[in-house]
């Protein structure tokens, strides 16, 4: 093998709905007109990012029972955004969160084999599981499924998708006009899955994409999540805060691996993270301060200690002192979809309550301190060795960034960061083959043929 | 004397053309149906042509020759891509023309149809539409395995499904179709605020819940994605049967019929008036357009002896629910306008072969009509509904 230092891989996260987005700043423009898409796509591809990533939500947030309305709302549909990016960009992976409960797996085969081929082998898929009886009102079947069976419908879920990718061989369409020929076998496509989730059976349409099976995503910290992406993921979407939490994270999931017969490059550990650049130190500092400010109103304040609180505390001053009454334990959340953010309430309370006792802090002050703070705050050259450092002692194989304007948001980043991991030989300076598998050096999907035949072994 | 008035033009693609063997064609490109450029060549060429739209034939069932199961055959062209996906990779490609992805409505989630044809509304800035699809075989439904669509006889057997259950079938197309238009007004147009003096992203009271609940199935709403350009993106309907035309009185804007002379376009017009009559139409009359197989050449026999070619290749004689005409670009534009004269707006030419037919219908036929004074000589920049003449729809949900 070669020297060759170990690469880094970076990804743009398109700004999401939650306080990391500032709506507020000037520069802010449109979470819906394509333009912003394109914008961020091709500033991403320009700086030879492996991809972009486009997050779901599948039910407007609630708050207090009625639908918030401090940060941003709204998005379009990802298989849709991410077939149209296919179209203005020509080399970035293109990644998309689709919802494992509230679909159907012969249709997101369908769909990702069908954005794989649109997009020449660019598709990858971040498998959700969102379970919620809330969310299910939108849907058919509502709220169907029990929360401790979501993993088992996802892992069958990926599973029959998978089966349908390979029934149809990589040569299958000949289309050789002299013997009129146009399929090897008219039995391409031809599917039968009997499991406790999915009992289907019929021909799937799609001749086989260029990547063979788009690249699997899966996010999520629980045990269960960890393994689902030891078993059955190229990649990993997390969050950890310090490079101490993230080896711990690494070193646990890249351990799983063997027991599937993996390597541990078969699985890459991307964190999401956010960043502040600034001239200087105390520049970044300053501005990373600012944006904090922007990110957590006195509003989104009340609003986060309500999620612990589990109260309708409107009526206090968020630059006042916490509440002297306890957090409401009951099950009944007032807040309806989205993950939760905080763990045990009451633990919760008293930690932060300590914490504003010690440091004399406002509920808004203390909101700013205790919730997500920017990943990487530092001169280009700070951020750039940060970057390194946590590849270099394996605690991610690299990052998908998630600028927090859209669409700009990563300009500044791409134009100096980029350059210098580039200059170190850690980051590429040109792609290197055509599909999303190349750009993150994994290894292709296991021939078809092969996967077929056991199939049907197994339902004879 | 008055002026002919203008008719609307539109291409349906389908892998390499409507006939099976099209793709056996020299220039034919078969190996890249699955391709982007493939598409996108397709439909920048019907823009060129200064066509309305395009649809793009979607199915959750293979190619067969057998309807509601497969065949063994291997000389037909097999295998597609989703056809939402393909308009949303064309749209950024092109500029003006519409773009109508055939949509199932019988085991998809009208939620997700909703927010992809309005992302594609977006993407297309205001040319998107879809034709919605009603699927009543066995065959599909087991793909999904959430529902039987036929009644399993004594012996084990499955008949075709019976007139009840297309009906049903058909009903529910039209709550399908009505949850996705009222998910499009669940965001009036103004909700988005970005009001920073009060931290308000969005007026709360203007995005709205739909509360559905039919037959079929209840959708709370509201969207996750805010009311497109158009309001409300083309919703259009194939129709040959009555239970079909009824739908498309309810829910379309626009109807594809399959007139075979004047008489019968006269009378289909007639039938789909009676039918708005019927369940109380409101708004504006559906656009009535007929379908059409079309082989080109410069002369009849050409045209006719190419049809017979690819008859013989394929091993029987083209079959379609559509009238096939096989002739000259200049007869055509004869027949069309002569059924016009008999109330059809406008017309969705399937071209037996890709890229022979559809690029008569782009250089030829286009300037046939053009000289007839019935098509128009370019552009105007105008969303996919405005360029039909329909208005953009009032939000329901909108506070007079």
């Amino acid at each position: 093998m070669t020297d060759r230092p170990r690469q880094i891989h970076l990804a743009a996260h398109f700004p999401g709905v939650n306080n990391t987005t500032v709506w507020s700043d000037p520069k802010a423009g449109s979470h819906i007109e394509f333009s912003s898409f394109t914008k961020l796509a091709r500033t991403a591809e320009r700086a030879k990012f492996d991809f972009f990533f486009l997050a779901e939500g599948l039910r407007l947030r609630e708050q207090r029972g009625k639908i918030h309305d401090l940060d941003v709302v709204g998005r379009p549909d990802t298989f849709t955004v991410l077939a149209a990016l296919a179209g203005v960009t020509d080399h970035i992976g293109l990644s998309g969160t689709i919802n494992s409960t509230f679909n159907e797996p012969f249709e997101v085969a369908r769909q990702f084999a069908s954005l794989d081929h649109l997009s020449g082998g660019r598709a990858a898929w971040n498998v959700v599981t969102s379970w919620d009886a809330f969310t299910g009102e939108n849907f058919r079947r509502g709220g169907f499924l029990a929360q401790e069976d979501r993993y088992d419908r996802a892992k069958e879920f990926l599973q029959t998708a998978r089966e349908l990718w390979d029934t149809w061989d990589d040569g299958a369409v000949i289309a050789d006009r002299d013997t009129g020929r146009f399929i090897a076998d008219s039995t391409e496509g031809a599917f039968l899955h009997n499991g406790t989730q999915f009992q289907i059976e019929g021909h799937f349409g799609v001749p086989r994409s260029p990547q063979g099976h788009p690249v699997i995503f899966q996010a999520g910290d629980s045990d269960t999540g960890r393994e689902f992406a030891a078993a059955d993921a190229d990649c990993i979407f997390t969050r950890h805060g310090t490079v101490e939490a993230g080896q711990r994270f690494y070193e646990d999931v890249k351990g799983r691996l063997a027991r599937y017969g993996r390597s541990p490059d078969d699985l890459k550990i991307l964190p999401a993270a956010t960043f502040v650049l600034g001239e200087s130190e105390e520049d970044a500092l300053e501005q990373s301060a600012i944006v904090r400010r922007q990110q957590v109103s006195g509003q989104t304040a009340i609003l986060f200690l309500e999620q612990v609180w589990n109260r309708d505390l409107s009526d206090y001053d968020p630059d006042g002192p916490l509440p002297e009454l306890d957090p409401d334990l009951s099950e009944a959340s007032i807040v309806k979809g989205r993950v939760p953010v905080f763990d045990d309430r009451m633990k919760t309370a008293a930690k932060w309550r300590s914490l504003a006792e010690a440091k004399k802090l406002s509920i808004r002050e203390l909101m700013i301190e205790v919730t997500n703070p920017a990943s990487f705050v530092g001169t280009p050259l700070q951020v750039a060795r940060q970057i390194d450092q946590a590849v270099t002692s394996r605690a991610a194989d690299g990052f998908i960034l998630v600028p927090h304007v859209t669409p700009g948001g990563l300009d500044e980043f791409a134009e100096t960061v980029v350059p210098l991991l580039q200059e170190w030989g850690r980051f590429r300076t040109q792609y290197e083959g055509p599909t999303l598998r190349d750009h993150l050096g994994l290894p292709p999907a296991k021939s078809s043929k092969t996967a077929r035949l056991a199939i049907n072994a197994g339902a004879t | 004397m008055t002026l002919p008035s203008h008719l609307h033009l539109a291409i349906a693609l389908d892998g390499a053309g409507w006939h099976p063997a099209a793709w056996r064609e020299s220039d034919a490109r078969p190996l890249d149906l699955s391709s982007p450029r493939y598409w996108v060549d397709a439909v920048q060429e019907a823009e060129w042509g200064l066509l309305d739209f395009v649809t793009i034939e979607d199915s959750l069932a293979i190619q067969s020759t057998r309807r509601g199961a497969v065949d063994s055959r291997t000389d037909q062209v097999r295998g597609r891509l989703d056809a939402v996906l393909i308009a949303a990779r064309v749209a950024p490609t092109t500029s003006a023309i519409g773009i109508i992805p055939v949509t199932t409505t019988t085991h998809t989630e009208p939620f997700h149809v909703s927010k992809a044809i309005a992302t594609l509304d977006y993407v297309s800035g205001g040319r998107a539409g879809l034709q919605a699809r009603v699927s009543a075989t066995e065959l599909e439904a087991r793909q999904f395995g959430r529902r039987a669509i036929s009644t399993p006889q004594a012996n084990g057997a499955r008949t075709s499904p019976d007139t009840a259950l297309i009906t049903d079938l058909f009903d529910e197309a039209a709550e399908f179709v009505e949850v996705v238009r009222r998910l499009w007004d669940s965001w009036e147009d103004d909700a988005e605020l970005r009001d920073v003096a009060t931290g308000r992203f969005i007026d709360r009271d203007k995005v709205h819940y739909i509360d559905f609940e039919g037959p079929h199935f209840s959708v709370k709403g509201p969207s996750i994605t805010p009311r497109p350009p158009q309001g409300q993106p083309l919703v259009s309907v194939l129709a040959h049967v009555p239970v079909a035309f009824r739908l498309a009185a309810r829910s379309a804007d626009l109807v594809y019929t399959t007139p075979t002379s004047t008489e019968v376009a006269h009378s289909i017009v007639s039938t789909i008036r009676a039918h708005e009559v019927a369940e109380g139409r409101q708004g504006p009359k559906l656009l009535v357009f007929a379908d059409l197989v079309v082989f080109l050449d410069e002369n009849t026999t050409t045209a006719v002896l190419r049809k017979q070619r690819l008859d013989e290749l394929d091993g029987r004689a083209l079959r379609s629910d559509a009238f096939i005409f096989a002739g000259t670009p200049g007869d055509l534009a004869e027949l069309m306008v002569e059924w016009q004269a008999a109330g059809i707006d406008g017309y969705r030419l399937r071209p037996g072969a890709v890229p022979h037919d559809l690029e008569m219908i782009t250089h030829e036929l286009v300037g046939a009509l053009q000289d007839r004074g019935v098509f128009r000589q370019h552009y105007e920049d105008l969303t996919l509904r405005a360029r039909l003449g329909l208005p953009r729809p009032a939000n329901r949900y909108a506070r007079a």
